[in-house]
């Protein structure tokens, strides 16, 4: 059971940012402005902390949240989404036109069983 | 005052502004910058790079070396030039404030601008006033604390008071002596080019400089920079982090205004008498939809205790769906559009997970189809939720027309609920009851607790967040000091050696 996935169109700007910047991460943002938003970076642009959460792999980029916020989103299964629109912040995918967005449903009672406890800090 | 105002009429394209002219960006390459009130093209400016930021830097290090030394009255008659040539073309920034953000005019006249005009007037204000200190530590040592700025400062923009925010930081930092690079949000470029072009001759070349682009092209290597003695951002909680990374690497102090969810609490005594009292209280439930909701401290969960809530939520949803949406230049227009296309789908999408985690929707929750040219804007419609406080649509932030509603019994659980929150920025508590007013603010873990108002900003009055909605106070004298360092002389009077040698 993953936590978090990805649409083809987020596989295809993940790849288009790769060519650019090579191996990319994500950490997925909270509050004002674009916060809420999924952030990407080249990898280790953002030092990953001990009280991160390793949420998994999309496509190969890990995909890590602060672990307080994570808290109020364990039970939600995450999809990496894109659209359009001029986002503000160091995200890659910026200069684009094109902002990842995280799309979210809740897990189900079965696949909440399922889940693994997901690990803490750096796991790439 | 006209009811409709124009749409403003922009420049094709804008430099960046480095040592006191508009300059184009080294490499040449330029983006466009669309309005959210109907998406078409306004203006363009840089897609700048490391190349554009290091000329800044040098201007702004070359400017330096004079200013720092610049008197407090030359630095507050500056801020007050600057002050009364935007008053004098308040409403013409205001609409392109409104073409740029997509926020209603009425906000942009009577909130954003006004409150631009008056920031810098406080700053040019309190420098004159304040002073240092001296301590007598015994007969012959004196201790003198003299303010000296930090140097050259970066400031990171957020979109949703282009110029407000830019004001907030721009005039306590000059105050202070400091030279100053800011990178406005690249969605809403365009309001502070404009405002540029009107003071711009008022300031000495290289001591404010305004670089755009985009945050990893532009924003990051200001930030990452050895030669910015400070960074100052508002924005969301992992750039912040990434900020304080970069920062880290140079030992520079930031500042960091980060967001919140913000709780609006609604006591029984409010329902205790149908008056103007209860209208305004109303009112500051509905508050919500200021700026269509895009603003760090939207009160965007509101908590009723249960004896009132039929009666005043009632009065809440009737209120708020007499909320006005249209043109953005129409003075009786009350909302706006949300600023860009992104930031509108975000917002849908919560709402979506709103109605999933069980939410009842009392008002809106869809988008808003105005017509015409507006059908290719990004507008929603006011919308309240129903549903309690570990729903994710009230823990996580919105940044839209939404607001999210839940009972209490008692004020032990507003409390409860109140702080069950990652954030700490803003707050409000609605009671006719003086004890109340005092003791509950007291117990909200919140930097800004609005007793019997909401949405309030004026300067003299510190703003800033608790826990993870940053640190540091803005809109007040005392952020002058986040802008300086504090000069020590420690003085004798004393001819004699102390003998150790």
């Amino acid at each position: 059971m993953t936590r978090v996935e990805f649409t083809a169109e987020a596989k295809v700007l993940m790849d288009e940012l790769r060519s650019f910047h090579g191996p990319i991460m994500f950490h997925q943002s909270g509050g004002c402005c674009d916060g809420s938003a999924p952030m990407c970076f080249a990898l280790d642009e953002f030092k990953v902390g001990a009280n991160d959460v390793f949420l998994g792999n999309v496509d190969g980029a890990p995909f890590y949240m602060s672990a307080s916020q994570f808290e109020y989103w364990k039970h939600t299964h995450l999809t990496l989404h894109v659209t359009p629109g001029r986002g503000a912040s160091f995200s890659l995918e910026i200069p684009t036109g094109k902002r990842f967005l995280i799309k979210s449903r809740l897990f189900s009672h079965e696949e909440i069983l399922e889940l693994q406890p997901p690990l803490m800090g750096k796991q790439h | 005052m006209s009811d409709v105002f124009n749409r403003p009429q922009l420049k094709d394209s804008y430099g960046n502004y480095i040592n006191g002219e508009f300059k184009a960006p080294v490499d040449g390459h330029y983006f466009d910058v669309t309005t959210p009130i109907d998406g078409s093209v306004i203006t363009k400016v840089p897609r700048s790079n490391k190349n554009d930021v290091d000329a800044a830097l040098d201007a702004a290090h070359a400017a330096y070396t004079t200013w720092k030394n610049s008197s407090v009255t030359e630095r507050s008659n500056m801020l007050l030039k600057i002050a009364d040539i935007v008053e004098e073309n308040h409403h013409m920034i205001a609409a392109v404030e409104t073409l740029d953000n997509g926020k209603s005019i009425r906000e942009t006249v009577f909130a954003d601008i006004a409150l631009v005009i008056d920031h810098f007037r406080y700053f040019a204000g309190v420098i004159r006033a304040e002073e240092g200190s001296v301590s007598e530590l015994d007969a012959t040592t004196v201790s003198m604390n003299i303010k000296e700025p930090i140097g050259v400062v970066a400031q990171i923009i957020p979109w949703n008071f282009p110029l407000l925010m830019a004001a907030w930081k721009i005039a306590p930092a000059l105050a202070a002596g400091n030279c100053v690079i800011v990178k406005p949000a690249e969605q809403t470029p365009a309001s502070i080019c404009v405002f540029m072009e009107l003071v711009g001759h008022l300031i000495p070349p290289g001591v404010l400089n305004v670089i755009h682009g985009f945050g990893p092209e532009a924003g990051k290597p200001l930030a990452q920079s050895p030669r910015v003695h400070k960074v100052a951002f508002t924005g969301e909680t992992t750039t912040g982090r990434l900020i304080m990374q970069y920062a880290s690497e140079n030992l520079n102090p930031v500042t960091m205004e980060l967001g919140g969810k913000s709780p609006n609490i609604f006591f029984p005594s409010v329902m205790d008498a149908d008056d103007e009292y209860l209208n305004k209280a109303v009112e500051g439930a509905v508050m919500f939809a200021l700026n269509q909701g895009e603003v760090c401290t939207c009160p965007s969960r509101i908590l009723v205790h249960e004896d009132i809530y039929d009666a005043f939520m009632a009065k809440v949803v009737e209120r708020t769906n007499a909320i006005k949406m249209g043109s953005p230049f129409d003075m009786s227009t009350m909302m706006g559009a949300q600023a860009s296309e992104d930031q509108f789908n975000k917002i849908m999408s919560y709402i979506e997970i709103g109605k999933e985690e069980g939410a009842e929707v009392l008002c809106g929750g869809s988008a808003a189809n105005l017509g015409g040219d507006l059908d290719s804007g990004y507008y929603i419609q006011p919308t309240i939720l129903k549903g309690h406080n570990k729903m994710r649509v009230f823990q996580e932030e919105i940044f839209g027309p939404v607001t999210c509603v839940t009972t209490f019994k008692t004020t032990e659980e507003a409390l409860e609920i109140a702080n069950d929150t990652l954030y700490g920025l803003g707050a409000g508590v609605w009671t006719r009851d003086a004890h109340e007013a005092y003791q509950v603010p007291r117990s909200i873990e919140a930097g800004r607790v609005w007793v019997n108002c909401y949405h309030a900003y004026p300067a003299h009055a510190p703003f800033g967040g608790y826990k993870q909605s940053g640190f540091g106070r803005e809109t007040h004298l005392m952020m002058l000091n986040h802008y300086r360092q504090n000069k020590n002389l420690l003085v004798s009077y004393d001819k004699n050696a102390l003998g150790f040698f």
